[in-house]
């Protein structure tokens, strides 16, 4: 099965490992993402003026090329992407008159776009579908003696109309994982922001969400973290270093997409990852669980 | 070149391509335009160029005109025509006059241009933000792409760098003529041609394949296979190089 693939910038630039990884998966389910041509960047945030429509445009530009692939399942791997395309599809099919003028601007190109023609899928959402039964069966590295601490953020889970799963006790991971015998431990943490954009100019909030989120994975005895999206993953393993330095009971751990957790496990080749990509290196826990 | 030498060729050029508007008696053409240049109104005739007509209106370019044949991207024209919101953007040397067209010339498009060392950059695709962040700031909007005299997927090729994608900024960017057209227009203040001048670079120096004929003919010149020849040249005065050049033509096939 042929699915639309959207990859977005951070996947091609800093979240490499996540894109090889996600996407070496697919083959063993028999499914072929197909990378729709000339994407354009999702924008990144959501826009929430009302008023200033020109926001807009990127990723409703990016919906219609996925129309035009002929493959209207369009599947992200990035958490920031997924909520910008899914709530500029959603805000676009809702609003008609705002859907004119965006036509009207976008006037001499080929567009014809309702907002209901496209539908944005996350990866960890079409694994599901795939269930855990099945993935499963692939299983290439067992028994598993290996604790993890699952880590969601927002942009999966909120608002509620785009949201992939249950915004208080979400399963996404957790179905994955401990379907394979892989133990999640419970935290509290697991839906908490990271502190997303205030890296750029307030990072002392990222080191204090930092702090609270990885100590209390810490303290409930995980030995690694995973999740599904490039900011919160830079924003969780690039402060980590400073927070060593400031605290010397701070102690650290190792943060990896799932997508790489999984791929170990299903036995794709580990080559794959670029392990100096990490902050925090991941290599001496996953050598001593028998992962690499 | 000294600025009276400049002019001097300018001169010439204006006077080659004269032939387009004279010799020909007024009386005898037939179709006339009226166009507006910088808010003033002329009577052209129809067929020519927006560059042949300001010209035939007395204008002369020292600036805004270069090779006359679309590919130097000095003409660079923004303009109007009546009955229409569109504000048009084209090649004062390829486009044709039309009726009520309320047109300016555009000397220069300023641009900051970033200074690199090519050889000692590696091929990692955050250069474009690193020398160019202001990418970071498109919207895609489209309005570059709708610009582009050379009908350039502008849009696109911003985008690619925005991923680092080098060989897709080269491959669509490869037409442009630097025009700047795309960058007067952008919302984001990108310089458009700028930043696909660093991925082509980028890219043909770091990433593609080196081509082993071309590599052989450089180790040639250098080692002065044509030494001589040049030599030749060198010496001649104007008169024998306009003979070299007329025999070298004629030893041409015509296709
Ligand atoms: S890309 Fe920009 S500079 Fe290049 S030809 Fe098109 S409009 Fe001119
Ligand atoms: S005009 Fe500027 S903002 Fe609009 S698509 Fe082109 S580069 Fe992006
Ligand atoms: S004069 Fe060179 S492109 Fe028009």
């Amino acid at each position: 099965m042929e699915i639309s693939y959207y990859p977005g910038c951070t996947l091609k630039t800093s979240a490499k490992n996540y894109e090889k990884t996600g996407l070496a998966l697919l083959p063993i389910f028999d499914i072929s993402p197909v990378e729709i041509k000339d994407w354009v960047c999702c924008g990144a945030t959501y826009s929430l003026t009302s008023d200033n429509l020109m926001y807009q445009l990127a990723p409703i530009r990016t919906l219609i090329r996925a129309k035009e692939s002929g493959n209207p399942r369009l599947l992200t791997l990035c958490d920031m992407c997924y909520n910008t395309l899914k709530r500029a599809a959603l805000f676009i099919e809702n609003d008609e008159e705002k859907r004119e003028k965006i036509k009207n601007f976008m006037d001499e190109e080929e567009t014809d776009y309702r907002g209901d023609e496209v539908e944005v899928v996350h990866l960890l959402t079409l694994l599901n579908e795939i269930g855990s039964q099945k993935i499963s069966e692939k299983l290439v590295k067992s028994p598993l003696d290996l604790k993890i601490a699952t880590y969601y953020g927002c942009m999966l889970l909120r608002p509620k109309e785009i949201q992939a799963d249950s915004a208080e006790n979400p399963q996404l991971m957790e179905n994955i994982f401990q379907g394979m015998g892989v133990e999640v431990v419970e935290y509290p943490f697991r839906t908490e922001c990271c502190g997303s954009y205030q890296i750029v100019n307030r990072r002392e909030i990222i080191l204090d969400r930092t702090k609270k989120i990885i100590s209390s994975a810490v303290k409930n005895n995980a030995d690694l973290m995973v999740l599904s999206c490039p900011l919160c993953d830079y924003n969780l393993e690039a402060t980590q270093k400073e927070l060593i330095e400031q605290d010397s009971n701070f102690k650290p751990l190792p943060v990896l997409y799932f997508s790489q957790l999984l791929a170990l496990i299903l036995g794709i080749d580990p080559e794959i990852n670029d392990w100096s990509l990490h902050n925090i290196d991941p290599t001496p826990v996953l050598k001593r669980k028998g992962l690499l | 070149m000294a600025k009276q030498e400049h002019q001097n060729i300018m001169d010439k050029i204006a006077s080659a391509n004269k032939s387009v508007t004279t010799g020909v008696d007024e009386k005898d053409i037939e179709h006339w335009v009226t166009i507006y240049i910088m808010g003033d109104e002329y009577k052209v005739p129809a067929d020519l160029t927006i560059m042949q007509a300001m010209e035939f209106a007395g204008f002369k370019f020292t600036r805004s005109c270069g090779c006359r044949a679309g590919f130097c991207g000095a003409c660079s024209t923004v303009y109007r025509l009546k009955n229409d919101y569109k504000l048009q953007t084209d090649m004062a040397c390829q486009t044709r006059v039309q009726d009520g067209m309320f047109l300016v010339q555009i000397p220069f498009a300023p641009a900051d241009k970033a200074a690199y060392l090519i050889n000692e950059e590696t091929y990692q695709p955050n250069i474009f933000i690193k020398y160019y962040p202001e990418i970071a700031r498109c919207v895609s909007c489209n309005t570059c792409t709708k610009a582009c005299p050379q009908d350039l997927q502008v849009m696109d090729y911003i985008q690619a760098a925005l991923r680092g994608d080098f060989a897709r900024v080269a491959e669509l960017s490869f037409d442009c003529i630097q025009c700047g057209l795309c960058a007067i227009r952008c919302p984001a203040e990108i310089v458009h041609y700028h930043v696909a001048q660093l991925g082509r670079r980028m890219y043909s120096v770091h990433g593609l394949k080196k081509e082993e004929n071309v590599e052989n003919r450089v180790k040639e010149i250098e080692k002065g296979k044509f030494n001589q020849d040049f030599k030749k040249f060198l010496d001649m005065d104007e008169q024998e190089i306009k003979q070299a050049y007329r025999d070298q033509q004629k030893s041409k096939e015509v296709y």
